[in-house]
């Protein structure tokens, strides 16, 4: 036991030796590594965070939405409708809401009006962070939409959202409901869907299901199917890029291989010389191990620090376009830092094994070198 | 199928280890044809040079295995929000046709992968490689096909899966009455099957223990018993401990950070001692051949005590567990 | 202590290049002397003393070492003797180039899984004993012929071998630095070694030092 674990500390001192000598071949190699590595975990913890941040999100909504659809398109909520729902059991904090879109030609993006409570004092509205930064706008400022009724209304910023759920806020304006259904000339009473939540959350898709049934014009979503939505949507980009990688992964196995295969007279006559002196194929394939792990490690740990900050402190830049934008509207993200065991172990295993695989042969050949070659030459 | 990092991952380090088996296996063949240990000839130069290549390789499968069972696992658990009911890996697991056949797969070849390497060891201290022919069988014709069927497993299972499908999970599944292996194993009276969890791991630890120098057969058999009665305990209720829950009867949730990741302190000795202690066995064969006969036993016990101190822990760890749960049943 | 009966060694067996290096040679050494092959370039010195020093196998023939048949071991086991029984000084000399030379010396020992520490302590007590002490940490491509060759010789006996087999030895040295190496080869083989080299060179097979001198041609025994 003792005697074997001398042997590696021996064996991992040589190799730590012959890397150092080896710099300009290694770093290479090392850099491709690192950049690959540095590929793969940007888009990994890119969508982890964006799943985070739409959990996080979605956490925040209502239980279960209730819409009201005629001929198959969504429409108000007629009065009368909240209180037949009030009924069901299991039903519980019935809550009408209203939002909306509006088109402004100025920038050509659409912003989601929206009534929340507490809401903004009449005549004045909060805007998401993103409007903001696109029309310049501060605390105090004033801006003016052209109502549906043609005319236009001036309304006072009273307030800039805050960074943390940029996702969903930015495109955001508030406003009181006098105001909202002023602007859109909205009817009273009416409302765009219901929200309400269930008393047990077990049950929320039984209470829907029973729903559905007593108001056959409704449709309810439940915030675990959007969930789900968003899920598969960031876990099918993700995929679609990690696919489109997985030529750089091939290219950098060939790679690996070349250079493994590709060994110089130098390293051969010197795992000749090894091997002549009292070194065995498996101490070479021991020694070889430990240059892989040192190498693996070194550029996966550079890789994913490179894109710890780049995902996190750089905003991603080189991802953005694919992974989530959709809208002029960017959510400028300060992503939450996540760290997930599961990722760091695929990432981990999705570099090193095809680089172990591609080195394998060529460094077993290289390990079988005969003692006697060097006596030979 | 889900196009998933995760997922192709597996699907990639399965399919690796298969090409590298498919790929030695013509080699391997030669090898059982034309060794001969007495002649200098070029060829059996070459082959002798080949086995190192081929250890290596079955080293990196294996070590492959147990990384893919773990991603396996967290995979699954992960997944589990994309079907709805699934709560868990039971529920994603359930959401194909072999989710649980592509795993029990995973760990069966991780565990021959074991005793291969196991017969590799003791047959490279022979100087005559007593077990060269022997071993090479073995690889081609066990190692080969069970990592084939693992791939085939894993691609049916993931190609089966569809978002959105129903599912059932630990909830449900491992509820007493549901039927199938799952609910069975959950239904199992908590009295008979808690002696015989403690009972097998005991008898396991006292197997490798006493019986180090000459009992390989018995220790392999205590082991698999212990392994299997270990899971069984595990389902049916040293679970409801963990989660202090009188019906939560799930294997997989432990390892969650909810529960401190408990599961692994179970788990991760139970595999290594399962190992070991079928790697015993695995030698017994061999005892009497006459250039091993002077390692096989040192040998032996020496995997013995891996398997003794493993099951030993499993058991500490699963006292611990009942001491520290304030779930009391009745 | 190593006997050889009908060793033959190919290369290139069944090819059209096929050579025989060696065809059949029937020899004892004995332990405790000094032992030089002598014979033109070409005659299979090396490649028998390759198979003397378990670096290769024969193509057919038996090699034993203190009684024991080693010419059919596998490569893990003849290593294993190999690291333990022999030790080796190139022509060339096959230093590692970017390594110092206490790190040279320490290489054998590698593989053996002595304490560090200890093989430390032997290799600079070696270099040392050899008055290399001063240019221990010296990288080994820095320094000159004769003392790369003792960097050589130490780390052929950090292992402590019974045997000290060396090929060519004095073709890369002045006459000066030959004497040298026979005084050198004395002092060892008083310690009780023994030592097997071969050579061409007059001055050094012809010293009254090397108790038996084994002529060799076309990969025969010179009668």
């Amino acid at each position: 036991m003792r005697a074997g674990i001398e042997r590696q500390l021996a064996l991992l001192d040589f190799t730590v030796a012959s890397l150092a000598r080896r710099k300009a071949r290694n770093l290479g190699l090392l850099a491709v590594f690192a950049l690959l590595v540095f590929l793969l975990a940007s888009v990994t913890l890119f969508t982890r965070a964006l799943r985070q941040e739409a959990a996080a999100v979605l956490a925040g909504t209502p239980e279960v939405i209730l819409q009201r659809m005629v001929a198959g398109r969504h429409e108000l909520v007629p009065p009368g409708y909240r209180e037949r729902l009030g009924r069901i059991r299991g039903v519980q904090k019935v809550e009408g809401r209203l939002w909306g879109y509006y088109f402004d030609p100025v920038i050509r993006a659409n912003y989601t009006f929206m009534v929340t409570d507490p809401a903004p004092r009449d005549g004045t509205i909060a805007i998401g962070p993103a409007l903001a930064r696109l029309r310049g706008l501060a605390e105090g400022g004033t801006l003016a939409f052209r109502s549906y009724a043609g005319e236009l209304r001036a309304f006072r910023v009273a307030a800039v959202l805050p960074q943390p759920t940029e996702l969903a806020s930015a495109d955001l304006v508030l406003v009181s409901e006098k105001d909202f259904r002023a602007f859109f000339a909205y009817p009273e009473g009416c409302f765009t869907d219901l929200a309400f939540s269930v008393a047990n959350p077990q049950e929320a898709r039984t209470v829907a299901a029973k729903l559905v049934r007593d108001l056959p014009d409704a449709r309810a979503i439940l915030r675990e199917d959007s969930l789900r939505a968003y899920a598969s949507l960031f876990d099918w980009r993700e995929g679609l890029v990690l696919a489109m990688l997985a030529g750089a992964l091939l290219a950098f196995g060939i790679l690996a291989w070349d250079k493994a295969s590709g060994l110089s007279a130098e390293e051969r006559r010197e795992i000749g010389i090894l091997k002549a002196i009292g070194w065995e194929t498996g101490d070479i394939l021991r020694m070889k191990a430990w240059e892989g792990v040192l190498l693996c490690l070194t550029a996966f740990l550079l890789g994913y620090v490179a894109a710890y900050a780049h995902v996190f402190h750089g905003g991603a830049g080189l991802l953005e376009p694919v992974l989530k934008g959709w809208a002029v509207l960017y959510p400028r993200f300060a992503l939450t830092p996540v760290l997930d065991g599961l990722d760091l172990l695929t990432l981990l295993l999705l570099t090193c094994v095809p680089y172990t695989a591609a080195v394998l042969v060529p460094t077993w050949r290289a390990a079988t070198t005969d003692p006697d070659s060097v006596m030979r030459s | 199928m889900i196009l998933q990092p995760a997922v192709l991952t597996l699907l990639l380090i399965s399919a690796l280890g298969v090409a590298v088996l498919l790929a030695a296996a013509p080699f391997a063949l030669q090898v059982i044809r034309r060794w001969d240990l007495a002649s200098g000839s070029e060829l059996q130069l070459r082959l002798e040079r080949r086995t190192y290549l081929f250890s290596t390789l079955v080293a990196f499968v294996m070590a492959l295995q147990l990384a893919g069972i773990l991603l396996f696992v967290l995979n699954a658990d992960r997944m589990a929000v994309q079907f709805p009911g699934a709560m868990c890996a039971v529920g994603t697991l359930n959401a194909g046709r072999f989710g649980f056949g592509a795993l029990l797969g995973q760990v069966a070849l991780f565990f021959l992968a074991g005793m291969w390497l196991t017969l590799n060891h003791a047959d490279s201290l022979g100087r005559d490689y007593p077990l060269v022919r022997i071993k090479y069988a073995l690889m081609v014709g066990l190692l080969l096909p069970a990592a084939a069927a693992v791939l085939a497993l894993q691609w049916t299972y993931f190609s089966g899966l569809r978002a959105q499908t129903l599912t059932s999970c630990c909830g449900s599944l491992f509820a007493e009455g549901a039927g199938g292996l799952p609910g069975d194993l959950a239904a199992l009276p908590p009295g008979p099957v808690r002696a015989a969890f403690f009972g097998c791991l005991a008898l396991a630890v006292a197997a490798a223990w006493f019986l180090r120098r000459r009992g390989g057969y018995l220790t392999g058999l205590a082991s698999a018993a212990a392994f299997a009665a270990t899971l069984a305990g595990i389902t049916s209720f040293l679970s409801l401990y963990v989660y202090e829950h009188p019906h939560h009867h799930c294997p997989f949730c432990m390892l969650k950070a909810e529960f401190h990741h408990v599961g692994y302190a179970l788990y991760v000795p139970l595999f290594l001692a399962t190992a070991a202690g079928l790697g015993t066995a695995a030698l017994q064969p061999f005892r009497r051949v006459p250039t091993l006969s002077a390692f096989v036993p040192a040998l032996s016990v020496r995997l013995s005590r891996v398997a003794a101190a493993g099951f030993l822990l499993v058991l500490l760890v699963a006292l611990g567990i009942l001491w520290r749960s304030h779930l009391i049943l009745s | 202590m190593i006997a050889l009966s009908g060793l033959r060694k190919a290369f290139n067996p069944g090819r059209p290049n096929e050579f025989w290096a060696l065809d059949g040679i029937d020899l004892v050494i004995e332990a405790g002397k000094i032992t030089a092959f002598r014979g033109p370039s070409g005659s299979g010195k090396t490649t028998l003393l390759t198979l003397v020093g378990c670096l290769a196998r024969p193509t057919a023939g038996r090699v034993t070492f203190k009684g024991e048949v080693v010419s059919s071991l596998p490569e893990r086991f003849l290593t294993d003797l190999r690291r333990r029984s022999f030790g080796f000084v190139f022509q060339q000399f096959h230093l590692v180039r970017g390594l110092s030379a206490l790190q040279n010396v320490m290489l054998p020992a590698a593989p053996t899984g002595r304490p560090r520490r200890e093989v430390r302590d032997r290799a600079v007590g070696l270099l040392e004993q050899l008055r290399m002490g001063a240019r221990r940490e010296e990288r080994v491509e820095f320094l000159s012929a004769g003392e790369q060759q003792r960097v050589a010789i130490a780390r052929a006996l950090v292992n402590d071998p019974e045997v000290l087999i060396a090929d060519e030895p004095t073709a890369n040295l002045d006459s000066v630095l030959s004497r040298q190496f026979v005084g050198l080869l004395e002092e060892l083989n008083a310690g009780g070694r023994t030592v097997i080299f071969s050579s061409h060179d007059p001055l050094v097979v012809e010293s009254g030092a090397v108790h038996r001198v084994v002529g060799l041609r076309d990969g025969r025994l010179e009668p």
